[in-house]
């Protein structure tokens, strides 16, 4: 199947691609298969009893990536996705996921996105998503992300999320276990505008001993846009874990942080932090007394809150 | 270069109107260092302000280059030629030091050139360059980063809010250094300096001495300076009066 140029301009959007990756990838366009690759070391094998894809990555696969972009450009288009990932034990490799929707249409598009991670032991994994909407149609754009972890011994998960433009709602779950010496971060960057809202839900179970997480999500509503940050956080051992909510909010946007932290264990060490405001005034004097006007100056604060 | 005619700056506090800044009138000179010091709560700060034009002035009239500025806003300021160096240097949380430096040049900053700036604060560029200018810097660090995006600007005013503000003494000889190397580039620009240190004062060719508002004394460095060290109007970099007597 070809992408044609709006496809291939989401792409660009998602993945930051330009052409079709190296290594293993499936690109999924409309609900079809619009590309797939396998390497020596991982498989990508369409799902029998659901829509979605297994990817299997061998133990000891090193400096390897995987690209499982999605593209919606028709209107009316509803899905539901699940893609599951075996990581082998001692892997280590890089995964782009994202999704673009481009929706001109009068009727709602939306692709909700079951990804599941099962790391094997010492396992580590970067995994990259990216969520990006467009089009001028009445239809909206909606994104409902589940991500679910399952870390075993010794592995590692290095999330970044990121959702910046054009998604009218979306409603995101990501549930983590961990066990020994297992280690989760995660760093969400969220944007809400127009009439948009978003919904990020966190869920973390530090089971093994020595587990830690870090979990920071950096969010800006704008205009009459709503999020709730729901960040929960489960000691249920000697571990660590920190959680922070950091938003701004702009012009008549709304947030709700609802911070938990549950301790289960004497040396269960949990931290959380949450602060929501506007740009403080002496950041916008600040870059205003370098000659940028007072909204450039807030341009550049937001972008680089939300690199 | 600026002009101050009569200006004047009334805040509000709990017992009604103060009197920030009396009806004062002041011209700083091209390819002079003009130091501002006087005791605290003077009006130092507010005066540097109100030229930068965070604050408005109650009555009077600013010019600069020959513009009346009064109604200007910072950025038409800023984009006029003055540069404002704060006392206590803004957080941003993701932008990074060659971030600043880009804005503050207005072009497209080679990390080269990035580097450059950050050596001349003394800062080691490389390690530096691309840090956030975030909570995770300390005070100085972040003092020497607020010096280096000004001079990034060349402008043909800079302002500095007490620049010794939250510098160590180690640092401070090379502060000292950043400023001698202003003075000796200077050219047709102009530096204002708000400082109580003996060391700043004696880069001054002009100082002017604020006090509860008004200038009290005003005149050339050389003359000035041995009165303030005399009177103990001046500090030493330990931050302890200097007093010639007792010392």
């Amino acid at each position: 199947m070809e992408l044609n140029a709006i496809q291939k301009n989401i792409l660009k959007e998602v993945a930051a691609l330009e052409s079709i990756p190296k290594g293993a990838y499936n690109i999924r366009a409309n609900g079809q298969l619009a590309g797939r690759s396998n390497s020596a070391n991982i498989e990508i094998t369409t799902k029998t009893d659901l829509p979605g894809i297994d990817i299997r990555i061998k133990p000891n696969t090193k400096n390897e990536s995987v690209h499982i972009p999605v593209v919606l450009s028709e209107s009316g288009l509803k899905e539901t996705v699940y893609n599951d990932f075996y990581v082998g034990d001692n892997a280590d490799v890089v995964i782009v996921a994202g999704c673009g929707i481009s929706n001109c249409g009068g009727q709602d598009s939306e692709h909700d996105g079951v990804h599941r991670f099962f790391l094997g032991k010492n396992a580590k994994i970067k995994y990259v998503e990216k969520h990006y909407g467009e089009g001028d149609g009445a239809g909206k754009r909606i994104l409902n992300p589940v991500t679910e972890l399952t870390l075993d011994e010794g592995s590692s998960a290095i999330l970044e999320m990121v959702q910046i433009k054009g998604v009218d709602s979306t409603n995101r779950k990501t549930v983590a276990t961990l066990k020994k010496d297992a280690s989760l971060i995660v760093r969400e960057r969220l944007m809400t505008h127009g009439e948009q809202s978003a919904f990020s839900i966190y869920d973390v179970a530090l089971d093994g001993e020595n587990s830690s997480a870090d979990v920071v999500s950096r969010s800006v509503a704008r205009d009459n846009s709503y999020q709730k940050l729901d960040l929960a956080l489960k000691g249920n051992a000697p571990s660590k874990g920190h959680t922070e909510c950091d938003s701004i909010i702009m012009d008549n946007g709304k947030i709700l942080a609802v911070p938990s932290l549950e301790a289960n264990d004497t040396d269960a060490m949990l931290v959380h932090e949450a602060a929501i405001g506007k740009i403080a005034g002496e950041q916008l004097i600040k870059l205003m007394t370098l000659g940028l006007s007072e909204k450039e100056a807030e341009e550049a604060i937001i972008n680089g809150f939300l690199k | 270069m600026l002009s101050l005619k009569n200006i004047s700056f009334d805040a509000e506090d709990e017992n009604g109107k103060v009197s920030i800044i009396k009806n004062l009138s002041l011209d700083i000179e091209a390819q002079e260092v003009t130091v501002i010091t006087g005791p605290n709560g003077s009006g130092k700060s507010t005066l540097a302000r109100i030229i930068a034009g965070i604050e408005k002035p109650t009555a009077g009239n600013i010019s600069f280059l020959g513009e009346d500025i009064t109604d200007s806003s910072i950025t038409e300021r800023a984009n006029m030629g003055i540069s404002f160096a704060f006392q206590q240097p803004v957080r941003f949380k993701g932008i990074s030091v060659i971030d600043l430096l880009r804005i503050a040049s207005k072009k497209n900053l080679g990390r080269g050139e990035a580097c450059d700036y950050l050596s001349e604060v003394g800062l080691c560029a490389r390690d530096y360059v691309d840090r956030e200018v975030n909570a995770s810097l300390s005070g100085g660090e972040l003092k020497r980063i607020e010096i280096a995006t000004v001079m990034a600007r060349g402008a043909k005013l800079t302002i500095f809010d007490e620049p010794e503000a939250g510098i160590d003494l180690w640092s401070f000889q090379n502060l000292i250094g950043i400023f001698q190397n202003m003075r000796k580039n200077i050219k047709d620009s102009a530096i204002m300096i708000i400082s109580h240190q003996e060391r700043i004062l004696e880069i001054a060719d002009e100082i002017v001495v604020l006090n509860a508002g008004e200038i009290e004394k005003k005149g050339r460095g050389v003359l000035i300076l041995p009165k303030l060290l005399k009177s103990g109007q001046a500090r030493a970099n330990c931050g302890r009066a200097i007093n010639k007597e007792d010392c």
